[in-house]
């Protein structure tokens, strides 16, 4: 890990939208076309500001320096921007899960996880030899990435160790802090 | 130096081959059934053999090579779990009458550090165990160059043969039957492999690291280890990480007073992922970052390397 200027971070902005159709759309652009990587958007319709307008909260990966381009970009869209830069999500983790994972139903596995620890699950990949019928007899394996809070990666680890022992999972995990040495 | 080898296998043959280039001489030589004894120097080569043609290394019986003339002892009988024996009786012998112990075998310091450090004090000998952790590498004397207080975290791959089973299943995509097979086809695996693959092997060296950096506070063993084998690991879990950029390897790790062994997701090209039976260690030090020690973690000459580098620094 390095304190250089050009390391992949995650943010979270949030959004005023004026109630219109597409107005999600065009909030979305500036984030894209200028090297942010969308990480989940919460849109809570029917919810409204006391302006009138729609909340909308966006994660994002970007670099420091990307991510002052992009609230830029969304100002002189004239999008409200309410906060900026508050690091929710600053650690990514990536561990493997393998054995019944269809069986043991890797849909709520991912829930539960995502459930007890405020993890966001940011890229899951599943390797199925024998396809991925629920009653597939032979183990698969997944590649899990979440974004956390910062010093919340022990409890993630902790946590996904948990439900992993539920359902006879095994879990790789990664070495280290955020797995980079 | 005159040297008594207690065990005539992959590490005693080679010790007792090798001492005559280090400036030693081989007075006694066991193995389990019988021994070679001579107070002016056994003859080596008859040794080697009887070795070979008979099963024996000579006449003589293996507890008088305990016993007999020499100043240091080189204990290489198989690492037992428990109550470490035959070697820790070897140690204990050797102690009492005041002459220095170096180990190949990893028992006496994974199973019984305490009893072996109580009997170093109250002996004129010094107990030395290099050859235990990591073959012909220098990791406990970098340790200790460096001062266990500085190292605030060790990590590395152990287990020479785990670490083949992972990176060739990794490289070509295998399933963990066959190239464990293959391995032992090839003589990296032994018959019984059980200790390479389920972690064991592995967590007595970060139990002896433990005890080492502890320095005299805390005693490790076996059971205080957190262990994870790599039994039937799936070739799917080595596919997705290899896709990522990473790969899985079976990491000792040593960290606040922890012992952990498991297979561990680490990027690819990292230092601790070697490939093959290539063993690593990395010291993490508080003042001079990260350093790493590489090279053959096991092999007879490369382990008695290591045995007459400790009996060098007597
Ligand atoms: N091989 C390595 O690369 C390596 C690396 C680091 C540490 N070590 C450790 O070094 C030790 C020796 O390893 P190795 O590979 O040489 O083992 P090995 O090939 O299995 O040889 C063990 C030897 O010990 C002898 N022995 C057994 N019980 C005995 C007793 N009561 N008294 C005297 N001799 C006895 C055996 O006698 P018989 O010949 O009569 O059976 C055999 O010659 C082990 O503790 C191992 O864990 C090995």
């Amino acid at each position: 890990m390095s304190d250089s200027t050009d390391e992949v971070r995650s943010y979270t902005v949030r959004l005023e939208l004026v109630d219109k159709p597409g107005a999600l759309l065009d909030a979305l652009d500036p984030i894209a076309s200028n090297g942010g990587n969308l990480l989940s958007i919460f849109h809570e319709r029917g919810n409204l500001t006391p302006r009138g307008q729609i909340p909308v909260e966006v994660d994002l990966e970007a670099t420091p320096e990307r991510f002052e381009g992009i609230v830029e970009a969304l100002h002189e869209a004239g999008i409200n921007v309410i906060q900026a830069g508050a690091e929710r999500y600053s650690e990514a983790i990536t561990v493997v899960l393998s054995g019944h994972l269809i069986k043991t139903d890797l849909s709520d596995t991912v829930s539960r996880i995502q459930e007890a620890t405020n993890a966001t699950v940011t890229d899951l990949s599943l390797s199925a030899p024998e396809g991925t019928e629920a009653e597939s007899e032979e183990p698969s394996s997944a590649r899990i990435r979440l974004a956390t809070e910062q010093n919340a990666t022990q409890a993630v680890i902790d946590t996904i160790r948990e439900v992993a022992e539920d359902k006879s999972l095994r879990v790789i995990e990664p070495l280290g802090p955020g797995g980079d040495l | 130096m005159r040297l008594a080898v207690i065990g005539a296998g992959a590490v005693g043959s080679s010790v007792v081959e090798l001492a005559a280039d280090y400036g030693h001489t081989v007075t006694a030589y066991a193995d389990s059934q019988s021994a070679a004894i001579d107070a002016g120097g056994i003859d080596v080569d008859a040794a080697f053999d009887r070795k070979q043609a008979d099963g024996i290394v000579g006449d003589d019986d293996p507890a008088a090579a305990v016993e007999g003339p020499y100043d240091v002892l080189v204990e290489a009988t198989p690492t037992t779990l428990g109550d470490a024996q035959p070697g820790f009786g070897h140690v204990e012998t050797a102690l009492e009458t005041d002459r220095h112990v170096v180990l190949a075998n990893k028992g006496p310091v994974a199973e019984r550090y305490a009893d072996v450090r109580a009997l170093e004090r109250d002996s004129a000998g010094s107990v030395l165990f290099e050859a235990t952790v990591g073959g012909a590498m220098p990791v406990l004397s970098t340790i200790a160059d460096f001062d266990p207080e500085q190292i605030t975290a060790v990590r590395g791959v152990l287990n020479g043969t785990a670490n083949f089973i992972l990176s060739r299943m990794g490289a070509e995509g295998l399933g963990y039957e066959h190239v464990l097979a293959e391995a032992q086809d090839m003589g990296v695996a032994e018959a019984d492999p059980t200790f390479d693959v389920d972690g064991t092997d592995a967590a007595l060296k970060g139990a002896i690291v433990a005890n080492v950096l502890s320095d005299g506070g805390n005693e490790y063993t076996l059971a205080d280890a957190d262990v994870e084998g790599i039994q039937d690991i799936e070739g799917s879990a080595l596919e997705l990480a290899a896709e990522d950029g990473h790969t899985v390897r079976l990491i000792v790790e040593v960290v606040d007073g922890e012992v952990r062994v498991g297979p561990r997701l680490v990027p690819e090209h990292a230092p601790l992922a070697p490939t093959g039976t290539r063993n690593i260690v990395q010291l993490e030090t508080e003042h001079a970052g990260r350093l790493n020690i590489s090279g053959r973690g096991a092999g007879g000459p490369e382990t008695a390397s290591a045995v007459l580098a400790d009996v060098g620094r007597l």
